[in-house]
């Protein structure tokens, strides 16, 4: 028990601050992701079939190549690609990204794949009388979108983001390889330091558990809110 | 664009995909007989039994795949008891220790599509097949088993595709599957756009293959 305590002997709080690390990219990537959704769902849904081809391309990619070969993929060219953007504008000294940009952006694209169909299938799911009225009524675009469609959008789609935040809080662990210390990685050290490995992985497997559990009670809530009155 | 890099690392990929492909396969056979024996276990009125079955499936569905590989490749090596059974023998091997952990992960998502499978049935089928006098064997083998796996084909259809995508965890434990090989070029060319190319285009194949048998076993089993 002495390892797990806080303090100097113990690697407790580096367990938590490793904790809080993986809650803090598991946010970063799921707000990333929406903002992949936010770009593509539009496209998915677009009269124009060039589009919907361009995002249909992403999500099928990001949904059916592993999560770890696009981890590799940032983490390996990531930095290079900068350096070649940033050539291009006359800086050629060498920039390294930090493995927690690295990961966040690597994890977001992956959650965004599936944000983007969580979305597409929500609204495709809201009636099409609505849409109807509202271009009778002459309301414009954006005030229909955000005033209209939106609330029953969110409503919809929650049951399934809740799904897309677990997937996204689960692969945060492949982050470790980048060398970013969440709760992977720094169970993978206080293991290779204490060689009680069986230990440590309990302990990220029980620690990874709390955070699901806890977030699966936080957006029961959520979804008791949005749900009011139906 | 490296070509010729594209071109030499390409058969490399190839002959890792069979270790990918015997790594799924194995464990998706594992996984449904894990998954059907739980969902057994859950429709059980008995309230431990079906507890126990919850507590396996949200356990394995609640924690990353990388930390149950890990506990059982670094963290079971280390009770000195295993070492002296026969079990050693297969936990010393990364890749009995993967396939165990793909097993056991499958299995639990497994357990709750066939769950849900099992409940969606209506009572009054089996009723039906009790009124005919049939006993309670033939009654799930020939009647609520098929009618379950008609139901789940699309849930297992995505769970296949999930797996296929978790294998690429073996390579954290050494085993040179499609991820492992293309990480081990990668880090020796510096070249990552050829090789995620070509190695995600790998994994897309498979999964395109993969979605279409399923497309085609639900038109053939379909209701008619």
């Amino acid at each position: 028990m002495e390892l797990l305590s806080f303090g100097d002997k113990g690697w407790g709080d580096e367990l938590f601050i490793a904790t809080l690390m993986t809650i803090a990219v598991a946010i970063t990537a799921m707000l990333i992701g929406f903002l992949f959704a936010l770009i593509f769902t539009p496209l998915k849904l677009s009269k124009y079939k060039i589009l919907n081809l361009i995002s249909n391309f992403y999500t099928t990619v990001v949904r059916g190549v592993p999560e770890l070969l696009v981890i590799y993929l940032f983490f390996f060219g990531g930095s290079g690609a900068i350096m070649y953007v940033a050539q291009i504008f006359g800086y050629y000294d060498y920039i390294e990204i930090n493995a927690f940009l690295t990961g966040a952006i690597s994890i977001g694209i992956i959650s965004g794949a599936y944000s983007t169909e969580v979305f597409r299938g929500a609204i495709q799911s809201i009636d099409k009388g609505q849409f109807e009225a509202c271009h009778v009524l002459g309301l414009k675009k954006y005030i229909f979108f955000f005033k209209v469609i939106m609330p029953q959008m969110l409503r919809l789609a929650i049951p399934n983001l809740s799904n897309v935040w677990q997937i996204t809080l689960k692969d945060t662990s492949l982050i470790s390889v980048t060398g970013l210390v969440e709760i992977m990685r720094q169970s993978y050290i206080a293991a290779g330091s204490t060689r009680d490995p069986l230990l440590f992985y309990s302990v990220a497997a029980v620690l990874y558990l709390l955070l699901t559990y806890l977030s699966m009670k936080l957006i029961n809530r959520l979804e008791r809110n949005y749900s009011r009155g139906y | 664009m490296d070509f010729d890099l594209i071109i030499t690392s390409f058969p490399k990929l190839l002959s890792a995909t069979l270790i990918t492909l015997k790594l799924l396969s194995a464990s998706l056979c594992f996984g449904m007989i894990l998954g059907l024996f739980f969902a057994i276990l859950r429709l059980n009125k008995n309230k431990l039994i079906s507890g126990f079955a919850y507590v396996y499936s949200y356990v394995f569905r609640g924690t990353p795949l990388l930390v149950q590989i890990f506990i059982i490749y670094f963290g079971l090596g280390q009770i000195e008891y295993l070492r002296t059974t026969f079990l050693w023998v297969i936990l010393k091997e990364p890749y009995w220790c993967a396939i165990i952990a793909f097993s056991l992960n499958t299995g639990a998502y497994t357990s709750e599509i066939l769950r849900s499978a099992f409940q969606t049935i209506k009572p009054g089928i089996i009723e039906a097949g009790n009124s005919l006098g049939l006993n309670k064997l033939i009654i799930f083998t020939k009647i609520q088993v098929p009618i379950a796996i008609k139901q789940s084909l699309p849930a297992y259809g995505n769970e296949i595709i999930l797996m296929l995508k978790g294998t690429s965890l073996a390579s954290t434990v050494t085993l040179m599957d499609i991820t492992g090989v293309a990480k081990f070029i990668i880090s020796t060319t510096f070249r990552p756009i050829e090789v995620f190319i070509i190695a995600g285009s790998i994994y897309l194949f498979i999964t395109f293959l993969v979605h279409n048998l399923i497309k085609y076993l639900e038109k053939k089993y379909k209701y008619q």
